[in-house]
């Protein structure tokens, strides 16, 4: 190997591990990822240029090589650049089944070639190159690591993307969990039978672990649902990191190792703190019992909604001392963080102190309602974090809730029958007024009705979230 | 058995960096999570480095690995530039308001 190529890869591993130590703080986070871009960039082109494998060869294929990688990277930039902020969570799923992709396709070609060669164990030659080949039950072993990894990240990553975009629907039926392992033993026998008898492979066999792999990806993330979706992101995020440090290993390239690994280990992490955010177990939230029919919210929310006028609630704002805006999901759709900066900022024009209470999982991902309120220039120390949000709702005069629901569920503090009981909520109620703005009664996410609208203290401003602030912003201006 | 005898000192970066990969994002505010993930989401992408390998050693009349390989490929580079510029425009929006005035 080129000593200048092993310096550019002893490099981007360094730019990789700073790059995600840098991610870890707000001030940092930008030159961080921009880091490890730079290192990632830096390893491609040292590879395309300088790698050469055990004969001494240069790449061969040059041609479609650099076509893929600038058909790639004109494709990257543009969904890059075209992709809403709303649409964050989708995007990430997507690009991360690619990276699924990408590592069974690997796969896939090489072990084409050892059928080629009729999988002989041992010391064999390369007919083309004179390189030596071995296959050996470890080679074959990382080789289906990859598909079946590969495969699985590439259909559960498809199947969250669908589903964060309203494409598919939540789908699961009785017995599902026990369909779902089924399909993984068979794979994994199959598998480990295909590897145990490595003389009699036949193509057709590898050829169905593919499949039986794309299946359980399918089967694995389509049950679950609700505010469970960035979990499991993370979780195919973090399967993705371990189908490509296959690669590694298989091509002995230590920068592909270290990558993968790292990412593997940093989305396990970071996938067991987003369910410590939502208080629920990993298991749990793989079984889909989140939304799923078989959770019925006890006995259904009674009594009667209290509508109130725009008009009325203007006056109310206008003459308050503290506001606290908890915005969801509902406010990303209607995109109307814009607007919700704009009125915030007409209110402050009045005195009145207004922040944000940002939930720990509102919108559909950790840190995505942050990222929305940001692009619409609303200013970081505005936003507050749920426990001090939870001791500041005492003092405040009025909570407007734009758009989110199950995380102001009291159900999760009060009704151990609830899908979503023990999950940590913006308490509410502690306030003395509270709006809340939604366009329907229909339930939120997680699919269950929510008391807290029929609370005493609670006034309904029904309709689409952004129209709603114009006609407020428009009646607060009207009262001067 | 001879494979892991083979590969020992890879094992052994593999162990070492499950370690580290557990500890460099120990604390990380709530606010970083989603575009975190999308950085590991592009780091992850470096498996392109070994679509490029395969693929320069596919046999130049195999058409059917060449299409293949040069799919992988295109996926991991869209993976790799799709997610650094996902995550850079997610970051750019937490920059601090008022840098005009630092110069100077």
């Amino acid at each position: 190997m080129n000593s200048i190529l092993s310096i550019v890869y002893i490099l981007a591993v360094v730019s990789f591990i700073t790059g995600l130590r840098m991610m870890s703080q707000p001030s940092s986070s930008r030159a961080g990822n921009q880091w490890a871009g730079a290192g990632m960039i830096a390893a491609i082109l040292a590879t395309l240029f300088l790698y050469r494998n055990e004969a001494g060869q240069a790449l061969q294929n040059q041609i479609w090589i650099i076509g893929a990688l600038a058909l790639g990277t004109l494709i990257g930039i543009l969904i890059a650049k075209k992709v809403q902020m709303t649409a964050m969570p989708e995007m990430v799923s997507l690009l991360n089944g690619l990276g699924g992709a990408s590592a069974a396709l690997i796969s896939v070609v090489e072990l084409m070639k050892l059928s080629d060669s009729g999988f002989v164990v041992g010391m064999t030659a390369d007919t083309q190159s004179g390189i030596p080949s071995y296959v050996s039950r470890g080679i074959l072993s990382i080789l289906f690591a990859g598909l079946v990894l590969g495969g699985i990240t590439l259909s559960g990553s498809l199947i969250a993307w669908g589903k964060l975009s309203g494409r598919i629907s939540d789908f699961g039926f009785k017995g599902q969990h026990i369909i779902n392992l089924v399909t993984l033993i068979i794979t994994l026998g199959l598998a480990v039978w295909m590897i145990m008898d490595i003389q009699n492979i036949q193509p057709y066999g590898i050829v169905a672990i593919g499949i039986l792999a794309l299946i359980y990806g399918v089967f694995f993330t389509a049950p679950v649902g609700g505010a469970d979706m960035p979990v499991v992101i993370s979780l195919l995020n973090s399967l993705s990191g371990l189908a490509a440090a296959t690669s590694g290993l298989l091509l002995d390239n230590k920068v592909i190792l270290v990558g993968g690994i790292l990412v593997g280990a940093a989305g396990t992490i970071l996938t067991v703190l987003m369910c410590k955010a939502m208080n629920r177990s990993l298991i749990n939230v793989l079984m889909g019992s989140f939304g799923g029919g078989s959770a019925q919210a006890g006995p259904g929310a009674q009594g009667t909604v209290k509508e109130i006028s725009k008009s009325d609630a203007a006056v109310v704002l206008s003459y308050a001392q503290k506001v606290i805006i908890v915005p969801g999901y509902g406010l990303a759709v209607a995109q109307a963080q814009h607007t919700c900066h704009e009125l915030e900022k007409l209110l402050e024009a009045k005195g009145v102190q207004v922040t944000y209470a940002i939930h720990p999982v509102a919108g559909r991902m950790p840190g995505h309602m942050n990222v929305l309120l940001a692009e619409a220039d609303v200013s970081y120390d505005n936003l507050i974090e749920m426990d001090q949000a939870n001791k500041d709702f005492e003092s405040t005069d009025v909570v407007l809730i734009m758009g989110a629901n199950d995380v102001v569920n009291p159900a999760a503090k009060t009704n151990p029958a609830s899908p979503i009981y023990g999950m940590p909520i913006l308490d509410v109620s502690t306030a003395k007024t509270i709006f809340v703005n939604k366009r329907s009664m229909k339930p939120g996410y997680a699919g269950i009705e929510n008391e807290l609208f029929f609370h005493p203290k609670t006034s309904m401003i029904f309709g689409d979230g952004k129209k709603m602030l114009q006609e407020l912003i428009n009646e607060v201006r009207n009262l001067d | 058995m001879n494979w892991l005898l083979a590969n020992e000192s890879m094992i052994y970066i593999l162990i070492l960096v499950i370690f580290l990969g557990f500890s460099v994002i120990n604390k990380v505010p709530s606010v970083l999570h989603t575009p975190l993930m999308s950085h590991a989401n592009a780091i992850s992408g470096v498996v392109i480095i070994g679509a490029m390998i395969v693929m320069g050693q596919v046999e130049p009349d195999n058409y059917l690995a060449l299409s293949l390989g040069f799919l992988a490929v295109l996926a991991g580079m869209i993976n790799v530039v799709g997610g650094f510029a996902v995550t850079d425009r997610m970051l750019h929006m937490f920059k601090k308001k008022e840098a005009p005035k630092a110069e100077k």
